[in-house]
């Protein structure tokens, strides 16, 4: 910058000539602190100067406001040092000098006296040299002593001359900048008074606009870029006001000028510092809108770029490019269609290029974020010049084009002087570009990649791709599809992957139109099909794309078919099993309900529909986790495939047992897709995963396949039936619709569906229809045949191996039931049985397979004839006490091997009999008792002739015989017990014998017992804690056989030895004394033993006997081989004998118990024994009997009390 | 005319443009213009000073409209595109249009039937953009 403030010197020539250099050299060495008016912030400034001599015309006029040539100071040079000279003409000069200054009004001014000493040796009458200037100061500066200073010896190299310069220098200055402040600010006022004016209407902006210029002159010149700066904003500011205002109808006279017919539209110019020329027509008032603009910009541009910011050029560049496009929309000025294309196209070249001069390459690349726009901003001007003048086209443009050209060409002018030379010119490539076909693609695509490039290298992929699918539009327009493919499909990708459906569609339109240039039938019908069912489109436009998919489905051709993604024209909705389970025997029919939703504009007929499925030979049955998509109800619901639902939680419940006592132990939500969602969604990859929907559509050569034919595929419901083969797990892999030579394939089905195809065995079962089987009577069971795979066919019978315990019974109609395999009832037919020695055989109507063949068959059990152990052995709580179990051997027709089948019958009945004696008469009781749950009639009851008929309800029935033999008693008697019974609620039924065989042994009664209880001497009664005289009296009734009794024979006479017991369970006796002895007991009839004993009866009144009991007691001694036959009955025996005949307690059976438990438990020592006689064999005389026992003698008081 | 888009991970779940000609270029324009949005995000994580700040000022200036972005601190970003001759239109009125959709934004996803990541379909939400396109104009 030449500028620089204008310091005059008047004075000596010669002196200051002399000084000159040494002063622009150390004036601007140190910076001074400026203090601003209106709170402006100080500023350090380094003052530069441009010392020019004094001339009266250099002066301001009144009224010139020009700042660049103002004068700020005004130095007067002298190095007079003699009073007579001084006196003589200096005095006289420098009052010229002031009386000019005064007559312009200038404050600024500063005498400077230079003093030398060799002057000073020279001359002889020289006055102190303080003097002299002490004289101009009195002459001058009343008041204002600072304005007169002296430097000493200048041009020597001494302390003293350099402390005199540092003083000057610092002097200067001080002043200088006094003079700024006043002069700035008072031009300031000036201006800003101007300012306010401009509501008046002789305002005018370009008047206005040359003053503030100035001041931002004056800044630049003392290097205030940002001041400078400021200025220029300014008015750009205001000016952007006028324009919106203008827009709000608030229009000012002067903006008139501006709104002139665009003629000239060469482009920004910023290689020189001030466009003169501009700056001309603005000061003349004949700028138009884009020069103003043009004239702003540059010098904001220069400005800039001193204060090192070249980026924020570009940023305002792309901002008043914008500017000017919409002010001049809003000004509505004419502009020629294209011109401000050129304008842009060439601004933002220039721009760029200004930008690249001022940075080195590293530099740029750097910051391509910021020049970006500019070049993108290039590229859509040049695109759109190239359309408008028929550039971008197969043909090349035609005369009107040209036209446009040539006057677009004109407005350019002639290109500047400063870029003449250069190649590259911005000029230079726009005349070029316009000037042919081949030129315009060259520089276009040029433009293109470079912007390209730029915003792949910053990483704004979306906007590349933006760029790219334009470039593609232009390889269009040129015929050119091949190269316009590439960049269509990339930005597709984005779209796709973000779901951006406006421009998904778009770019897929404009994709098909490309890919049918290219041929590419099958990306062609795919896109197709996808536009086909894209609801952005009208239904025009997708009934067209339709219509090529169907159009080219009818062409017969050779060549392969096309396989087509189906999710692209239906949506599978939902899968329906039927039946629900998705669960089916061989042969039997799935019903598969498929309900795919079409998304085609008009109803498609397809050829058929197959579904490809995955067979595993797994067994049915364990894939059930796997099937966790399919509801109970046989639906499978299909989610709609959306980018957004694809990353849904997929949630599934988790219960855990504990494995011990299978209680809940934990509960929770798991998430199954957690490893998709926990991804980072990274948005600069995500733009890059390959959309690999559109290639994957490997058909599946599945040789088993679902198909449906000529359906129809209007949005709604398809149904496949299918019968399937082999058993196993079916698993829905693709789906494949065909028409014509395309066919639509879904490649993959998910969630997973699978159905499952079982086989299974027939099978024979019976059973019975009540809860038990009653042996003895007729019973229906039923037989149940699942037939499985097998089909029962004519002739098929079953073969019953007959028992002879349990014969089949004939019954004259017997029908079978046929039944399918969800139970319903298919069929009844008559069932013949035909019945041989050995076999029963059963015809079986004609069954399909998987039904269940059911009929009921009638048989009787025999019941058993008894076993000879009598009963009471069994443990009391059995209920059934006697079961038959019975094997049915069947043939089946399906299987070599015989079926056996187990059926358990039970015996209504429990007999128990006991042997009752009187002395020597004996009875026999039978009991008959009803365990079962039916009801009978029971006839006939034998032993004795007894024709009653009890009716038997789960009771017991007591017959007792008694029991008369002549002669000697019979050791054991071996009896039958016969009764006819029949169910009770059915009286016509015939009656069913009931057999029981039993035997008695030692029915003879051989020792009688009797016993009395008198009071004591010289009592009448008994009372009660008196002692009493029991005397019991043992007689041999009958001589015992010979097996039956040990004997011993001593002195003589064969004696027994028995043992007598005394006991009373009820408390109702204190037995006294010895309760127990051994007596020995002759062997002949009628032989009788008293034992006396003494009891105290414990209460008063009828009291019972205390029960005495006999054993034979066998020493130690004895031979230790017990008879097998009596050993064994023992303690049962006795047991026996206390249940029925005794009123014995369970704590005498207790004792009895534990004793020959005891005993059996120990080896056979030499231990006593005793041994139960058998039932009958001893009669007990004191059963029932009772003594009349009084109360003790009454000294008791009984009190009575009554309320 | 104006234009309002709620965008979370690139995914528009709201996109509405008054008057809907020339959607199609808005909606290029708005895709493209995340680029920006990106960018400022970034640029936002590195100085924590203004990362309070969601509003992330004009995203960039087109000949013919301008577009200016909010992000939210979940990184849902909002987009607003104005016509360039629409001058009424100052920054803060944008900055008070953007926190009314962002509040109505969250409400929205305060919606327990609201499924995130579904197109929105708020009624409430709608009415907001109304008014707002209404007052715009």
């Amino acid at each position: 910058m030449e500028n620089k403030p204008i310091v005059t010197c008047a004075g000596d020539q010669n002196l200051f000539t002399a000084l000159y250099g040494s002063l622009t050299q150390q004036l601007p060495r140190e910076p001074m602190e400026w203090r601003r008016s209106y709170g402006r912030a100080p500023k350090m400034i380094y003052l530069e100067a441009n010392f020019v001599q004094f001339k009266e015309e250099l002066l301001p006029k009144e009224g010139n406001k020009a700042l660049l040539t103002f004068p700020f100071l005004h130095i007067y040079w002298t190095d007079c040092c003699d009073t007579e000279v001084y006196k003589a003409s200096v005095k006289e000069d420098m009052q010229r000098w002031q009386a000019a200054l005064r007559l312009h009004g200038s404050v600024d001014w500063l005498i400077a006296v230079v003093e030398s000493d060799n002057k000073k040796k020279n001359k002889t009458n020289i006055l102190p040299r303080t003097s002299i200037v002490d004289k101009i100061r009195n002459d001058f500066c009343n008041k204002q002593s600072d304005r007169c200073v002296s430097l000493c010896d200048p041009l020597k190299e001494s302390s003293r001359s350099q402390e005199s310069w540092s003083s000057f220098l610092m002097k200067l200055r001080t002043l200088l900048l006094m003079s700024f402040t006043r002069n700035l600010g008072r031009f300031e006022d000036d201006m800003r008074t101007l300012r306010e004016k401009r509501t008046e209407p002789g305002w005018s902006f370009c008047d206005y606009f040359m003053v503030q210029e100035e001041l931002a002159f004056v800044f630049e010149m003392l290097q205030q870029f940002e001041e400078a700066l400021v200025q220029y904003d300014e008015l750009d500011a205001l000016f952007t006001q006028y324009v919106l205002n203008f827009g709000a109808g608030d229009g000012a006279n002067w903006l008139g000028s501006f709104c002139q017919p665009v003629r000239s539209w060469n482009g920004l110019l910023l290689r020189r510092p001030i466009d003169m020329e501009k700056r001309d027509l603005i000061q003349r008032g004949e700028a138009s809108l884009l020069d103003l603009r043009s004239y702003l910009f540059s010098r904001q541009c220069t400005l800039l770029i001193f204060l090192q910011r070249p980026w924020e050029v570009t940023a305002r560049a792309l901002e008043l490019l914008h500017n000017c496009v919409q002010e001049l929309r809003l000004l509505e000025v004419s502009v020629v269609s294209g011109a401000l294309d050129c304008w842009v196209f060439l601004s933002c070249l220039e721009v760029l290029h200004r930008i690249e001069g001022c940075c080195d390459r590293s530099q740029l690349e750097a910051n391509s974020s910021h020049t970006v726009g500019l070049w993108t901003y290039a590229t859509e001007k040049l695109r759109s010049l190239g359309d408008l003048c028929g550039l971008v086209s197969e043909n090349g443009p035609n005369s009107e084009d040209l036209n446009k050209t040539v006057d677009l060409l004109a407005g350019l002018g002639a290109e500047r002087p400063e870029t003449v030379n250069s190649p590259q010119s911005p000029y230079k490539k726009l005349k070029e570009a316009l000037s042919s076909v081949e030129a315009f693609e060259k520089h276009y695509l040029e433009l293109s990649h470079a912007a390209m490039e730029m915003y792949r290298a910053i990483g704004r992929l979306r906007s590349a791709r933006l760029l790219g699918k334009s470039l593609a539009e232009f390889y269009m327009r040129k015929g050119d599809p091949q190269s316009a493919e590439n960049f269509l499909l990339d930005s597709l990708k984005s779209y796709v992957s973000e779901s951006w459906s406006l421009p998904l569609t778009h770019t897929r339109k404009q994709i098909a139109e490309c890919q049918k240039q290219l041929q590419k039938m099958d990306e062609y019908l795919q896109t197709s099909a996808l536009l086909a069912s894209d609801t952005n489109l009208s239904d025009e436009e997708r009934r067209h794309f339709c219509q090529e998919i169907l159009t080219f489905a009818s062409q017969t051709a050779e060549d392969a078919r096309v396989a087509l993604s189906m999710s692209s024209v239906t949506r599978l909705q939902e899968l329906c099993f039927r039946p629900s389970s998705a669960l089916v025997h061989v042969s039997a029919a799935l019903l598969l309900e498929l309900r795919l939703c079409s998304l085609m504009p008009v109803p498609v007929t397809l050829e058929h529909i197959s579904a490809s499925i995955h067979f595993t030979e797994e067994q049915p049955g364990s894939t059930a986790q796997k099937r966790a998509a399919q509801n109970p109800d046989g639906t499978v619901t299909f989610p709609a495939a959306s980018p957004a639902s694809a990353s849904a939680l997929e949630l599934c419940e988790m219960l855990e047992h504990s494995p011990s006592d299978n209680t809940l132990s934990s509960a929770g939500l798991a998430c199954r897709n957690m490893h998709l969602l926990m991804r980072r969604n990274d948005s600069a990859t995500s733009l890059d995963t390959p959309n690999t929907a559109l290639t994957a559509l490997a058909l599946e050569d599945g040789a088993q396949m679902l198909r449906a034919s000529d359906v129809t595929l209007s949005p709604g419901n398809n149904s496949i039936v299918f019968t399937s083969q082999k058993p196993g797990v079916y698993t829905l892999r693709q789906l494949c619709a065909t028409l014509g030579r395309v066919q639509l394939v879904l490649p993959h089905l998910y969630p997973v569906v699978q159905y499952e195809v079982y086989s299974q065995e027939p099978q024979l079962s019976i059973q019975p229809l009540t809860e038990h089987l009653l042996a003895g009577l007729p019973q229906q069971v039923k037989f149940t045949i699942l037939t499985g795979h097998y089909s029962v066919k004519k002739g098929d019978a079953l073969q019953l191996s007959n028992t002879d315990s349990m014969p089949v019974l004939h019954s004259s109609t017997r029908s079978a039931r046929i039944l399918s395999s969800s139970a319903e009832l298919v069929a009844e037919s008559a069932l013949s049985i035909q019945s041989s020695e050995k076999v029963t055989s059963i015809s079986l109507p004609v069954t399909p397979p998987y039904h269940t063949l059911e009929f009921l068959l009638d048989v009787l059990c025999h019941i058993p004839s008894c076993p000879a152990r009598m009963e009471s052995e069994l443990p009391q709580k059995q209920l059934w006490l006697q079961q038959s179990g019975c094997r049915v051997s069947v043939d089946c027709p399906w299987s070599i091997y015989s079926t056996l089948v187990s059926l358990t019958f039970h015996v209504p009945f429990k007999v128990k009999h006991s042997l009752l004696s009187v002395g020597r008469r004996k009875f026999i009781q039978v009991c008959l008792q009803n365990v079962s749950d039916t009801n009978f009639r029971l006839t006939n009851q034998t032993l004795t002739e007894n024709q009653h008929t009890p009716s038997l309800e789960q009771q017991c029935v007591f017959s007792v015989w008694e029991l008369r033999w002549s002669g000697v008693s019979p050791v054991s008697l071996h009896c039958e017990f016969s009764a006819s019974f029949a169910p009770a609620d059915a009286p016509d039924a015939a009656l069913k014998p009931y057999r029981y065989h039993f035997t008695l042994e030692r029915v003879s009664t051989l020792l009688s017992v009797c016993a009395e209880i008198r009071p004591a001497e010289g009592e009448q009664d008994c009372r009660t804690g008196a002692l009493c005289r029991l005397e019991v009296s043992l007689t041999r009734l009958s001589e015992p056989s010979d097996s039956d009794e040990e004997y011993s024979d001593t002195d003589g006479l064969r004696t027994t030895r028995l043992l007598y017991e005394v006991i009373d369970n009820n408390s109702n006796w204190a037995v006294c004394g010895k309760s127990s002895g051994v007596v020995s007991m002759p062997v002949a009839a009628m032989a009788t033993h008293k034992v006396h004993m003494e009891v105290m009866p414990l209460f008063a009144g009828h009291l019972p006997f205390p029960s005495i009991r006999l054993f034979k007691y066998l020493p130690h001694h004895a031979s230790p081989v017990i008879p097998p036959d009596t050993d064994s009955c023992l303690e049962n025996d006795s047991l026996s004998l206390d249940d029925q005949a005794e009123t014995a307690s369970l704590r005498s059976r207790g004792s009895v118990q534990s004793l020959g438990s005891g005993e059996s438990a120990q080896p056979r020592g030499p231990m006593p024994k005793r041994q139960a006689f058998g039932p009958g064999q001893v009669f007990n005389g004191t059963q029932g009997q009772q003594v009349l026992v009084l109360p003790a003698a009454d000294h008791h008081l009984m009190e009575v009390n009554v309320t | 005319f104006l234009i309002c888009v709620a965008i979370r991970a690139n995914y528009p779940l709201y996109i509405r443009s008054v008057p809907t000609q020339g959607e199609l270029k808005f909606h290029y324009t708005v895709h493209t213009s995340l680029d920006v949005v990106e960018e400022k995000i970034s640029g936002v994580g590195k100085a924590l000073a203004d990362q309070r700040e969601l509003y992330l000022g004009l995203l960039y200036p087109t000949e013919d409209y301008k577009v200016y972005g909010y992000v939210t601190n979940s990184k849902v970003k909002f987009v607003i595109v104005v016509d360039s001759s629409n001058t009424s239109l100052r920054d803060n009125e944008i900055r008070s249009m953007f926190r009314k959709l962002h509040n109505s934004f969250t409400d929205v996803m305060c919606n327990p039937f609201y499924n995130p990541g579904d197109p929105i379909q708020s009624k409430a939400f709608d009415s907001i953009v109304s008014t707002m396109m209404v007052q715009a104009c």
